[in-house]
């Protein structure tokens, strides 16, 4: 194992900083058959809801320059399939511990999957979806209103038994009072950002792209609006930062280290080059080596110290 | 060495109907394709550019060595891959999707429309290779759009339908199938959702049909073209498709 490349971070000893985010990554068994999955720092797994969800109708997906238009809506078989069957796939091929993203449409539902799915042995954080822009119920409201966030911040911390951290809309007018909302709740991190709303529309008929007409936009496109609010909510908190929005190198991941983040999640890239996680991990020490970095510990947050 | 990706490099690229390109391709990648009906799945520009998704397209006939793509220009991404030149290379994944089975019978009908017939030249091939009658049904808007006629007459009978009448038969392929009272085993078909449903609702019994949907990864992740069916919850057309069993499709609404 690289020292140099290991972090701790409330739940997880990272053995690298790199995570495939939630949603790009299934649950993670899928990926195998591109290279051994064992390589990565963790998993954010798929986002699970307590009931199976079927997700939208499609077209669910659409692009736009340098970026990715989804609307998926929250596919997943359900909590008690997920724990049973999903991570027992898994199992075999992963060895450190996982995050698993939980969401709901109301309070009550967030606060059972993560009673549940919080024993599991191979879990090690939660990450509250509290701002999906996919779902009509629950899901980006929990993510817009700073009270309404850390009262469900404070419910599923009151039933886990891991870390939990809270996943951020960059779609606020002020993402810094949602981070100190639920660091005051009592949330051991933060893990930003989730996408920004957008859409696309067909040229002939006028119409949406997206069956759901808006969707979430990620990719390359949106990695300097991720690096100024990981920057911003730096300065605002104290609980560590995962960081993600549009990384597809090992550069990405050390800018964005430099702006607060103490992990960084991997998500689009995933996509297009399924070999990104470990592209990524593979050529980090060089790029260390090249910028005279000997450990990506003393690089967090430091661009607001020089 | 990588599983499912690999650089391929252009061998030809022309033009061969309306807004239609046949690109043939050469590297060591076209042996991961294993079975007729599998896709592949393109990035046409480097990696954080523009178009950022790959391009899913079928393979219309492959060899350890060779492959052979036929696309239509429909945007951005389909219009750059027009100005590639032989020689230049093309990051690829290779062998996706569950391809088509080559079940043992005696007569196969392929059905496919516009670009959904390639992949059905390849499926041909190799039934007929295995000593099955091949009789193909292609339709296509008008006769600027038609193409491969002349390669599928080489497997057997050939019967083409236009929607204008410009061409053949006017009509849909299903008309055809009806009108001339095609026999078969098992039908093999690909196409627009509407000829699908169309065929389905023909015969729900005695057949594959080859869908396609807009993909964000196309190897399972992104389940962004889940597909309901009446065998399971749903079916990723990129991994348990593109090809399902017409008694397992739910025709659209």
């Amino acid at each position: 194992m690289n020292k140099a490349l290991a972090i701790q971070i409330p739940g997880l000893d990272l053995k690298n900083p790199i995570i495939p985010a939630s949603g790009t990554f299934g649950f993670g068994y899928e990926f195998e058959r591109f290279y051994p999955i064992d390589e990565l720092g963790s998993i954010m797994l798929k986002g699970t809801t307590l009931e199976p969800r079927f997700g939208n109708p499609l077209p669910r997906i659409a692009e736009g320059p340098s970026g990715l238009l989804n609307a998926i809506g929250l596919q997943n078989p359900g909590v008690e399939a997920v724990m049973n069957e999903e991570l027992e796939k898994l199992r075999p091929l992963f060895h450190s511990k996982v995050i698993a993203n939980i969401a709901g449409s109301c309070l009550e539902d967030y606060v059972e999957v993560a009673k549940r799915i919080s024993t599991h042995d191979m879990v090690g954080a939660l990450e509250m979806n509290i701002s999906c822009p996919n779902v009509k119920a629950g899901g980006i409201q929990f993510g817009t209103d700073p009270q309404m966030a850390a009262k469900l911040t404070a419910a599923v911390k009151e039933v886990s038994q891991v870390p939990v951290y809270v996943k951020l809309s960059p779609n606020v007018t002020d993402i810094c009072a949602m981070a100190k909302a639920v660091e005051a709740a009592g949330a051991d991190g933060i893990t930003m950002i989730n996408t920004l709303i957008g859409m696309r529309f067909d040229l002939r008929t006028g119409k949406p792209i997206i069956a759901n007409k808006t969707g979430g936009w990620s990719g390359p496109a949106i990695y300097p609006v991720a690096l100024r609010m990981i920057y911003q909510v730096y300065e605002a908190v104290k609980i560590p930062i995962i960081g993600m929005g549009g990384v597809s190198s090992a550069e990405d991941v050390i800018e964005m280290m430099y702006a607060g983040a103490s992990a960084v999640a991997v998500g689009s890239a995933n996509l297009v080059d399924p070999y990104a996680c470990k592209r990524i991990i593979d050529t980090l020490p060089e790029v260390m080596a090249r910028y005279g970095i000997q450990s990506l510990e003393e690089i967090i947050g430091r661009s607001h110290r020089v | 060495m990588r599983k499912y990706q690999d650089w391929m490099t252009v061998l030809s690229n022309r033009q061969i109907a309306k807004d239609v390109y046949e690109m043939k391709l050469e590297g060591e990648g076209a042996g991961k394709i294993s079975a007729p009906g599998q896709f592949v799945n393109i990035k046409i520009a480097s990696l954080e550019s523009q178009p950022y998704l790959r391009r899913p397209m079928s393979v219309c006939e492959y060899d350890d060595h060779h492959l052979t793509i036929i696309y239509k220009v429909v945007g951005k991404g389909t219009q750059l891959l027009t100005e590639k030149k032989p020689g230049d290379q093309l990051d690829m994944l290779l062998g996706l999707g569950n391809g088509f089975p080559l079940p043992d019978i005696k007569e196969a009908l392929l059905v496919g429309g516009g670009v959904g017939v390639p992949p059905l030249y390849e499926l041909g091939k190799q039934l007929k290779a295995r000593g099955v009658k091949i009789t193909s049904v292609l339709g296509f808007n008008s006769q600027c759009d038609v193409f491969y006629e002349t390669q599928f007459k080489a497997l057997g009978e050939v019967y083409v339908a236009t929607m204008d009448g410009s061409y053949q038969d006017q009509g849909t392929a299903v008309d055809v199938i009806r009108k001339r009272g095609l026999s078969y085993d098992r039908y093999f078909a690909c196409g627009p959702e509407k000829m699908l449903d169309a065929l389905v609702l023909f015969d729900d019994k005695n057949g594959y049909l080859s869908f396609e949907a807009r993909m964000g990864c196309g190897f399972g992740a992104c389940m962004g073209c889940s597909c309901k069916v009446k065998t399971k919850p749903y079916k990723r057309i990129c991994v348990e498709g593109p090809v399902l069993e017409a008694s397992e499709v739910i025709v659209h609404e």
